[in-house]
């Protein structure tokens, strides 16, 4: 295969169906609507399912119904979209079955707008739908490391049998770029061996979220937990640029993490000694990397598009050991490098923090960009 | 007494059916829902092929009582995951069992669309005109004045609205091939509803579109009566306000002798 110019949200929906995606059950939203049109022309093209359901909520429960078969099964959807899905996304957990999910994520709260955010940073790493389940985040910054990583979604999705989100933002779903797509992935033959299929030959299979007895739902919560502790184990990845001599490190994922590295490269020009650290797993977070970071460079800079969220984890992991500042845009608006490459001289100057408060100091400096009307 | 006759088997569990006790309340008629189901699967021969979604409410159990593939539905949402599985596994029995506050009131998107969708599964429809599982509050199907412990006066249509009538509205859909009402509150009644549930399957394994039978149900605990007396109030409350009947048969159905 060689490099084509494709659309975001078209080459998402085609790697999915090249990774073995045989049913896609969705609903219109902007900006990740080409994903459900794409995938109404090719699935049946390709005898596979696909359901424009009547709601995000039927969406969602008809990706668990065919999640039940062992099939890989997939929704995409934007921020509103999967608030909606956020009660099946919690059945979906509760009854371990495998599922991808991809948030094409967009200004809110609320309708809010169809400008590319990442404010639905705590809906998605935190779990989003009741009670206690840990999804696997992935957050890809350009169309080709979102063509990767559904792949590897459905993998991850099928061998810890979890939900999957891959969250990236209306920038990615609407651009187009050069990128490669895998070959198509031949179809498994058999299901897995808890999927039901008809009970023939074999005991009846039930697949359900409810433990009755609280003690047998604990039991199912510590297996999700240590299941979850196991993925934290093996399953980090992250992307780094300049770090190995940084004395600043700019943090940031998808979209503001790819911003930020057009902002590290001119400040390197400029002498500044900055590196790049982006996450592609939010969950499970970066946390060992991100430690031996601490203890590498003299300031950190967290960069995003909302109003601070991946910077709690960050001051969680850095514990006071080197100040952390922050630059974010909220609403739909996307940070320009120089905003950012401003951001890092200012850090680079190891001007004192007025009151160690990252979010209050950044709301200042925010307010003398945005006019301070808030 | 000794017989020279071999003894002739007059009443087994349906193979279709588990060994589990069920944890319905006397009076109840979920238990006759199921078994008619598990008869039916049986003389079908669709048991090893049979994948059942079970909804929120008192049958959230269901797959206990079925010897075969279940899931377990979110409330109300049984149609989208039979959709999902029936897409998936289009040569499977997909088959859903709710209630009625899981199906006409939380679940009226999901079951309306899957009938407009033509969704080829069959939908086994328990109306009892009250939340059963949460202990006899007011659901869409509760009759005018009937009092719950949501509707403490009596069912206000005023303020509450009247009782939907879910089969009569599904027939209304393209996507429907059979969609029919029947009782089981008496000995005949119950062999009318065992055919329209066989006719129900034979519809989804002839592939001709969305299939439900409304099955007006018994709910002594709530309704605060005895079993009796609940059979009573379907016969004489219940089927004015439902009236039984098919609604909706395709024409191959109709030719049908079951």
């Amino acid at each position: 295969m060689s490099k084509q110019l494709l659309k975001g949200n078209e080459a998402f929906a085609e790697a999915a169906i090249r990774a073995g995606c045989e049913g896609f059950f969705g609903y219109p939203i902007t900006p990740s609507t080409e994903f459900l049109e794409y995938m109404s022309r090719r699935m049946p093209e390709l005898g596979r399912a696909f359901v424009q359901a009547e709601s995000e909520v039927a969406a969602i429960n008809m990706v668990y119904g065919a999640a039940c078969t062992g099939k890989r099964v997939m929704t995409a959807s934007s921020s509103p979209g999967i608030s909606l899905m956020m009660e099946g996304i919690s059945y979906i957990a509760g009854t371990e079955v495998p599922a991808v999910i991809v948030n094409v994520m967009r200004g809110g709260p609320g309708l809010g707008n169809i400008a590319p955010s990442q404010g639905d940073y705590y809906q998605m790493v935190k779990g989003g739908g009741h009670g206690d389940y840990f999804p696997i985040v992935l957050a890809p910054a350009s169309v080709q490391e979102a063509i990767d990583y559904i792949s590897l979604a459905f993998d991850l999705a099928d061998k810890y049998r979890s939900i999957v989100h891959v969250v990236v933002d209306g920038n990615m779903g609407q651009m187009m770029e050069p990128a490669e797509l895998p070959p198509m992935r031949p179809l498994p033959k058999t299901a897995p061996d808890w999927a039901v299929s008809g009970a023939k030959g074999r005991p009846p299979r039930a697949l359900s979220s409810i433990y009755i007895n609280p003690y047998d739902e604990e039991i199912t919560n510590l297996r999700l937990l240590k299941r979850w502790l196991e993925i934290e184990k093996n399953e980090v990845r992250y992307a780094e640029i300049e770090m190995e001599d940084a004395e600043y490190a700019v943090i940031g994922f998808g979209t503001a993490g790819r911003v930020a590295s057009s902002a590290v490269r001119a400040a390197r020009q400029e002498g500044i000694k900055v590196g790049l650290f982006r996450p592609i797993t939010l969950a499970p977070f970066p946390k060992q990397r991100l430690k031996e970071i601490a203890r590498q460079v003299k300031r950190i800079l967290v960069v995003e598009m909302n109003s601070g969220m991946m910077l709690d984890d960050v001051t969680a992991v850095v514990q006071g050991r080197v100040p952390v500042e922050f630059y974010g845009r909220m609403g739909g608006v996307t940070p320009f490098p120089d905003e950012i490459l401003g951001e890092i001289r200012r850090v680079a100057s190891n001007a004192a923090p007025v009151n160690g408060n990252a979010r209050e100091e950044w709301i200042q400096r925010l307010e003398t960009i945005i006019g301070g009307q808030a | 007494m000794t017989t020279s006759q071999p003894a002739t088997l007059v009443y087994q569990r349906p193979t279709s059916f588990s060994e589990a006790t069920t944890h319905y309340c006397p009076g109840c008629t979920h238990g006759i829902a199921h078994r008619l189901v598990a008869e039916v699967l049986d003389e079908m021969g669709l048991r090893e092929k049979a994948i059942g979604v079970a909804p929120v409410g008192c049958a959230v159990f269901a797959y206990n009582y079925f010897n075969l593939d279940f899931v377990e539905a979110a409330h109300g949402r049984a149609p989208a995951m039979a959709t999902g599985i029936k897409r998936v596994l289009p040569e499977n029995t997909v088959f859903t069992y709710q209630g009625d506050g899981d199906l006409a009131s939380i679940g009226m998107a999901e079951i309306m669309h899957a009938a407009a969708r033509g969704e080829n599964i069959t939908v086994i429809f328990a109306n009892n005109a009250i939340y059963g599982m949460t202990g006899g509050q007011m659901a869409p199907t509760t009759l005018p004045g009937m009092k719950t412990t949501s509707s403490p006066y009596g069912r206000d249509v005023e303020l509450a609205g009247y009782p939907i009538r879910v089969s009569e509205m599904l027939a209304t859909m393209e996507g429907a091939g059979y969609v029919v009402r029947a009782s089981l509150h008496d000995p005949a009644h119950i062999r009318k509803a065992k055919k329209a549930i066989r006719r129900a399957f034979e519809t989804q394994e002839r592939g001709l579109g969305f299939a439900m039978v409304e099955l007006l149900s018994s709910c002594p605990t709530n309704w605060k009566v005895t079993p009796n007396e609940a059979l009573e109030f379907i016969a004489k409350q219940m089927v004015p306000a439902f009236p039984l009947g098919d609604f909706k048969v395709h024409p191959e159905i109709a030719k049908l002798r079951v």
